[in-house]
């Protein structure tokens, strides 16, 4: 049976972090009242004209630079024509033939193998509004509060050769975008939306198959089934004597399958021509430049550093890296108190889990990088023990307070000087003779049970170490 | 003298020395309008009671002792592609027969706030597609020279309103010559701006790149005083230009002397009425005898702007008007059964004939296979015109033409014969093209028909095309003829 090989390229847009919107002032924020946040001109009213965003244009060269684009001088827009209810003026301003960036790379990590992936092109347009279908009657409404938002497109050249592939691609496109402040990337809310065209050719061969478009993957993770569904599906119509329809196909993420939305017999002709609303932009080197000095420290570059610096795994450092916040938390964290390992595990452990289940990102968080040092601090100084710390974190998650207050206030310091341990060892012993006899007999079993009703007594603060050590000592002398 | 006869600049003047009051001038222009508007039919809207109150505002505004604007008090015809807040803005089209505005174009804005008196919406071919006003889905206006004329295109109902008093002065809009063309026709003064000059904020859109608001008006000084009191930077508008706005009033200047005048001899098109030609030639002799320095020149490349340009306009018109569609304001078919229907309905019900075919031509220019052979074809050509005219520029300070072939068509006689029709602007579309400032004035008659001069400048030399026009004024006296239209 032939062998097929996916050939996949991804288009991502991805809404830029601008105070308003691509062409006019309404100001840009997530949900709210249908067409609130409209005006003439993103209405698309006769006689309106658009005004291009400056920020959302650094935004887009300050995007290709980071992804290893060149950037040109000379860029323009262009208009996309096609007739859409949600598109205002029936047509799209977006670019053409001229986009700001081109012809970059980022590089991909996969199963310890590095692999670039090719940018073709990194352009500026403006997002439509929104289609609601009404639950009563057949209207259809629009809201355009979303429409002539800034989006950025961003397309890679067809490299891509499995959902391992696609999903590491996006995980590290995401990265990038989000380190350089540009976009929030949030697939679940939308602001970061993936579109792949998938298709799959027998091994060996060269000539392209015939390509499906996949929408409604708001995630990672359905970036990755979505993907991996979809050349099955086109490996197995193909094996079965098929074929495949050129169509833009939706992720049902509920049942794991695509389902066909439209087809796409031809080519869709959407007539662009430069917008002559628009002035064409020539940006001068010397704003390159400035865009070029904002870039910060890459998620790769980064994670390279944190290895070699705090000598972790390449494992950990992604993990750290996989977000800005997340690696500006752990610099600052280990910067107050160097055990790189310890808050390394702290973070990826239960501070995850817990933000996770909050749905908020680290640097919403409450808890400030110097007070997780400071636990861990006072778990290396046997302040307090690992258990107990948990317990401390759960409060500094929940309040914001610092640990020492939390142990001040909670009395919860570690008890584990001789003078307060030996009095609750004491009754422990008198209060479990038997017990006690059978340890002396050779019971080792024994033994943790008096541990537990000593920590009983001290309400867990005992220091672990403290307990045992000093109550094999008074057995020892009992038996004695 | 009836007040609705006067210039905006003598009207000005007695307002200020308080020897008339807006109202006054107001009601002498409504009362004409009341005598004249059903032989003319330069309106679609006449805005009564908008017009009174802006009036009374003047007056009160000069009571106060408030510093005025130019054009404070004086009654303004607004041509209906230009959008006016709360009233109807219709572009003479179906599809927008009910469409009201909820802002104000800027230009329109800057003269709401000098409290200029908006007397109405002028009448215009659909959309400013056409060269005659006979497009209008109302009714086509007539020219008040001589009612079985047309009064050009398309901002015909601007340039009859002038001419025949229902106005002091108007603004219109020009994109292959529709002020100048039709100012031509009438008899009246008009100007195109450079691209940029003036903000095209509101303007609903022909062809983006081509459109520009103009004034028409009775004199060269009032000219002057429009352009004066609309130009400017926009924020709204990014091709209109941070270029500092000169005293245009400060340019009229009668002297020509030392000034250098091409005549570029492929203006003087196959087809031209030789008394037109005439009557341009015995203007450039008055203006060499004035003390300019005239010349004849050649520039080749015009003959390929007029199929440029009806590859380019429609090419823009066929996006810009793809917005209208039914789903947010405007017309919407009653036989739409789903979306699809709804946008192929209303659109095919909405547009008239003359849009559609414009439409539909602009398609095809854009379609993938055709675009470098026509779209690609027709910018590369404008490239030429713009570099045809710097050329020419750097020997001559203005260049003069007749402003059409022809004086006034009648009604009809040519909306059967679309070739005929569009080469009445094939003097006007070179400017167009390149984006420079061109003027038409009265320069001589033929059947009590004007005859329109074009003078055509610099980019943003607006000063001196409004000099060697005030110049020729000052030594001629056409400016001064009115049409008999009842007054017989
Ligand atoms: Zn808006």
């Amino acid at each position: 049976m032939t062998e097929y090989e996916p050939v996949i390229g991804i288009e991502v847009h991805a809404e830029l972090l601008t105070n308003s919107k691509m062409f006019c002032s309404c100001p840009v924020e997530f949900g709210g009242e249908p067409n609130t946040r409209t005006c003439p001109v993103c209405l698309g009213l006769p006689g309106s004209l658009p005004v291009p965003n400056r920020r959302a244009i650094e935004f887009v060269i300050r995007a290709s630079l980071a992804l290893n684009c060149e950037v040109k001088e000379y860029s323009d827009f262009y208009r996309k024509n096609y007739f859409y209810p949600d598109l205002p003026k029936n047509y799209q301003i977006s670019q053409y033939d001229n986009p700001i960036g081109r012809n970059g790379w980022i590089d991909i990590t996969v199963d310890g193998t590095v692999k670039r992936i090719g940018i073709r092109r990194v352009h500026i347009e403006e997002d439509a509004g929104k289609l609601i279908h009404a639950s009563v009657g057949n209207e259809s409404l629009v809201d355009y509060n979303r429409g002539g938002l800034a989006l950025m497109e961003i397309v890679t050249e067809a490299d891509i050769r499995s959902a391992e592939e696609a999903r590491e691609y996006l995980v590290n496109l995401r990265a990038i975008l989000t380190y350089i402040g540009v976009t929030n990337g949030k697939m679940e809310e939308g602001t970061l939306r993936c579109e792949p065209n998938i298709s799959v050719r027998p091994k060996g061969t060269e000539k392209f198959g015939t390509k499906t478009e996949l929408k409604n993957l708001n995630s990672f993770r359905a970036v990755y089934r979505g993907v991996e569904y979809e050349v099955k599906r086109q490996v197995e119509a193909l094996q079965s004597g098929g074929r495949i329809i050129q169509e833009t196909r939706r992720w049902d993420d509920d049942r794991g399958i695509t389902i066909a939305m439209r087809t796409k017999e031809m080519e869709q002709e959407y007539r662009y021509f430069p917008d002559p609303d628009l002035v064409p932009m020539n940006f001068s080197a010397g704003l390159i430049e400035e865009q070029r000095s904002l870039l910060p420290e890459l998620p790769q570059a980064r994670k390279e550093r944190f290895m070699k610096e705090f000598d972790l795994s390449a494992a950990d450092a992604e993990m750290l890296t996989s977000t800005r916040a997340m690696a500006d938390y752990y610099e600052e964290a280990v910067g107050a108190y160097p055990d790189y390992k310890g808050i390394s595990n702290w973070i990826m452990g239960d501070f995850t889990r817990m933000l996770n289940s909050a749905g908020i990102e680290i640097d919403a968080s409450k808890v400030k990088p110097v007070d997780l040092a400071g636990l861990l601090k006072m778990i290396a100084d046997n302040v307090i023990s690992g258990k107990m710390a948990k317990t401390v974190f759960e409060e500094m998650f929940n309040t914001g307070a610092s640990p020492k207050e939390i142990v001040k206030s909670r009395g919860m310091v570690q008890v584990s000087s001789e003078t307060e341990l030996y009095p609750i060892i004491d009754q422990v012993i008198s209060e479990n003779p038997r017990i006690v006899q059978d340890f002396l007999g050779g019971k080792e079993k024994s033994f943790g049970f008096l541990v537990g009703q000593i920590m009983k007594y001290t309400q867990g603060r005992g220091n672990p170490q403290a307990v045992n050590q000093l109550l094999r000592k008074r057995l020892s002398e009992t038996k004695g | 003298m009836e007040l609705s006869t006067r210039t905006a600049h003598e009207l000005h003047n007695m307002l200020v020395k308080k020897e008339v009051s807006s109202r006054e001038i107001t009601e002498a222009v409504l009362g004409r309008i009341e005598q004249v508007e059903g032989q003319v039919s330069a309106y679609i809207t006449v805005t009564a009671d908008a017009a009174l109150a802006a009036a009374d505002a003047a007056d009160e505004s000069f009571a106060k002792g408030d510093a005025p604007g130019l054009l404070t008090g004086i009654p303004v015809a607004l041509k209906d592609n230009l959008c006016t807040k709360g009233v109807k803005t219709t572009c003479a089209s179906k599809i927008l027969k009910n469409f009201v505005p909820p802002y104000n174009a800027t230009a329109i804005d800057k003269l709401a706030n000098m409290h200029a008196v908006p007397i109405g919406k002028s009448n215009l071919d659909e959309f400013a597609m056409g060269s005659s006003t006979e497009n209008s889905i109302f009714y086509p206006t007539k020219n008040p020279w001589n009612l079985s004329c047309v009064p050009g295109g398309s901002s015909g109902g601007a340039a009859a309103a002038v001419a025949a008093d229902e106005a002091i002065v108007a603004l219109g809009s020009d994109t292959g010559g529709s002020i100048r063309q039709p100012a031509s026709f009438c008899g009246v003064v008009g100007m195109k701006p450079t691209s940029g000059r003036v903000s095209r904020y509101g303007l609903i859109a022909f062809a983006s790149s081509l459109d520009q608001i103009g004034p028409l008006t009775k004199d060269v000084t009032d000219c002057a005083m429009v352009l004066q009191s609309i130009s400017g930077k926009d924020p709204m508008d990014s091709i209109c230009a941070d270029v500092p706005v000169p005293d245009y009033l400060a340019a009229l200047k009668d002297d020509v002397k030392g000034l250098k005048i091409g005549v570029p001899k492929e203006f003087f098109v196959q087809g031209i009425d030789s008394d037109v030609s005439a009557a341009v030639w015995k203007a450039v002799e008055l203006l060499k005898s004035l003390g300019a320095e005239c010349g004849e020149h050649s520039m080749p490349v015009m003959e390929y702007t007029l199929p440029a340009y009806y590859i380019l306009a429609p090419s823009e018109a066929s996006s810009n008007l793809a917005r209208h569609d039914g789903v947010r304001y405007g017309f919407r078919s009653a036989q739409a059964t789903d979306v699809d229907s709804m946008f192929q309905k209303t659109r095919e019900e909405g547009f008239g004939p003359e849009v559609k075919q414009r439409i539909m031509i602009g398609t095809y220019a854009l379609s993938a296979g055709y675009y470098d052979a026509y779209y690609r074809k027709a910018q590369q050509v404008r490239t030429l015109v713009r570099q045809s005219f710097e050329e020419a520029y750097s020997k001559f300070d203005v260049l003069i033409t007749p402003t059409t072939p022809t004086v006034a068509f009648g009604l009809g006689e040519r909306s059967g014969n679309p070739l005929e029709m569009k080469l009445t602007d094939v003097c006007t579309i070179p400017a167009s093209l390149s984006g420079i400032p061109a003027i038409s004035i009265t320069c001589g008659y033929k059947n009590n028909l004007p005859i329109g001069l074009q003078i055509m400048g610099k980019h943003f030399d607006e000063e001196t095309l409004l000099r060697v026009a005030y110049t020729f004024e000052q030594n001629t006296s056409f400016h001064k003829n009115r049409p008999a239209l009842g007054r017989e």
